[in-house]
């Protein structure tokens, strides 16, 4: 079977097509089910944090070196030289010079775009400035998938920052593909963008907003939480909205069974600690699903022929 | 070819190059700078408020010795979107084509996203063209943000 994300950039979930996404789902799905497999025995992996993120830096190396692969990097630009003026293109240049492949952080958009053009190994975008992250995507949507045991035909609730969250944005248009039912529910001033509206619209999928977020409970499926960022708004108007948006266990009681409450973390006030400890809640299963997701990824980037050797025993890979 | 000829004689007759006609009057001395950015030493000749055939006035620009090609008139779309383009040889027009949106405008216009690494890097913006109707909008390549195209146009 041939492998479609073989040797390929990903900067942009828009890159990724229907059966793309559903290839790695089932592989993550997979390698999540077999264990640690030594997929990137002697690969370099360039893990190249232009701009700190603990979460997402310590998810990609637990995925590199869970399937044996190593690692040379940075966890900030402090001490790179791009410190001393040297361009993103001669860095990452130097970089593919050495590894086998790029997983970067950068605070600027393009950045991934950019660095995939110039590098000739493979480039894996975990996020340019308030652009893409797809790799969050991808286990957002793995999570989604185990735990509703499938994709099609979904009601999904996208709460809090709907206007500047670039988490969202990805979902709604990676989730695009499997013919859901979206609600929106966020204060006025942070709704969803008009052009994510409009390419919605355009590809038939139904949408409505929301005001309260207790009413949205009953009708949903997944009820994906987000961060209301404290400094969009002046301290007073920031503890109205916040109190508008938090989700407390009590509202749950008219949740389907089947609701799972997923959010990408960190989450700040947004949802009660009491909600961990209802079988509602799934956000630090979808946290360590991002390894999985991570590993399938990077696995089938790396391996023209990783497909066959996972299914049958680990000894043989 | 004699009503071509005829009406650029109104300015100057150029022994070759382009003469960029029914410019909307009041465009003129944009696009005589977006081509004084793109080749500084171009010989360029202006008119304005020329009475147009049908009714109403336009601008015109004469540009020596660079018989453009259509990408070059292309990058001028979102300035004079139904101008045409008349190349000149021997003081004769050779061809005429209309300006029209191109599919991409590479290297034309910075991209409005501050933030967007095209600034800070040595790389050419590239913006693809979206229509819906009568709407234009531009993504740029890198940072996928899209902008209207009055954003470039206006200033």
């Amino acid at each position: 079977m041939r492998n479609p994300l073989y040797g390929r950039d990903i900067v942009s979930i828009g890159d990724l097509s229907k059966s793309d996404l559903e290839f790695i789902i089932e592989r993550a799905a997979k390698l999540k089910a077999s264990g640690p497999q030594p997929l990137l025995k002697d690969r370099l992996i360039a893990s190249c944090f232009f701009e700190a993120s603990t979460r997402t830096r310590l998810s990609f190396e637990t995925a590199v070196q869970r399937l044996g692969g190593t690692l040379i990097g940075f966890s900030d630009s402090g001490h790179t030289s791009s410190k001393k003026g040297e361009t993103l293109s001669d860095s990452i240049r130097m970089i593919a010079s050495y590894a086998d492949a790029i997983i970067m952080r950068h605070p600027q958009e393009g950045s991934a775009r950019l660095a995939a053009e110039v590098a000739d190994i493979p480039v894996i975008n975990g996020g340019d400035g308030a652009n893409q992250h797809p790799t969050q995507t991808l286990l957002d949507l793995f999570s989604i998938a185990e735990c509703q045991g499938r994709l099609e035909g979904l009601s999904v609730a996208l709460v809090g920052d709907l206007k500047y969250g670039r988490t969202v944005h990805s979902l709604a248009q990676a989730l695009g593909h499997f013919k859901p039912r979206f609600y929106f529910v966020s204060p006025k001033a942070l709704a969803m963008p008009a052009y994510i509206e409009d390419s919605l619209t355009e590809a038939g999928i139904q949408f409505e907003y929301i005001d309260q977020l207790e009413d949205v409970i009953p009708l949903v499926d997944v009820l994906y939480m987000t961060r209301v960022q404290k400094e969009r708004f002046d301290p007073t108007e920031y503890m109205h909205l916040a109190s508008q948006f938090i989700l407390k266990p009590e509202m749950l009681e008219r949740a389907a069974e089947h609701l799972r409450v997923m959010h990408p973390l960190p989450r700040v006030d947004e949802i009660h600690p009491a909600v961990d400890r209802t079988p509602h809640a799934y956000y630090f299963q979808q946290a360590e699903n991002g390894v999985y997701a991570r590993q399938a990824l990077l696995s089938l980037v790396m391996n023209e022929t990783v497909l066959d050797s996972v299914e049958g025993d680990p000894a043989d890979v | 070819m004699s009503e071509p000829r005829r009406e650029t004689m109104l300015v100057e007759a150029i022994q070759s190059g382009t003469v960029i006609d029914h410019i909307p009057a009041g465009k003129g001395l944009v696009i005589l700078g977006r081509l004084q950015i793109k080749n500084a030493q171009a010989r360029l000749t202006v008119g304005l408020n020329l009475p147009s055939k049908g009714s109403g006035l336009k601008d015109l620009v004469k540009v020596d010795e660079w018989p453009f090609t259509e990408q070059d008139a292309a990058e001028l779309a979102l300035f004079a979107p139904d101008a045409t383009v008349n190349i000149i040889e021997d003081y004769r027009v050779v061809r005429k084509f209309p300006i029209s949106l191109p599919e991409v405008f590479v290297g034309v216009f910075p991209c409005p996203n501050s933030n967007c690494i095209t600034h800070n890097e040595p790389v050419e913006t590239r913006f693809t063209v979206l229509t819906q109707g009568e709407r234009v909008q531009l993504r740029c390549h890198y940072c996928e943000r899209s902008f209207a195209d009055t954003l470039f146009t206006e200033n």
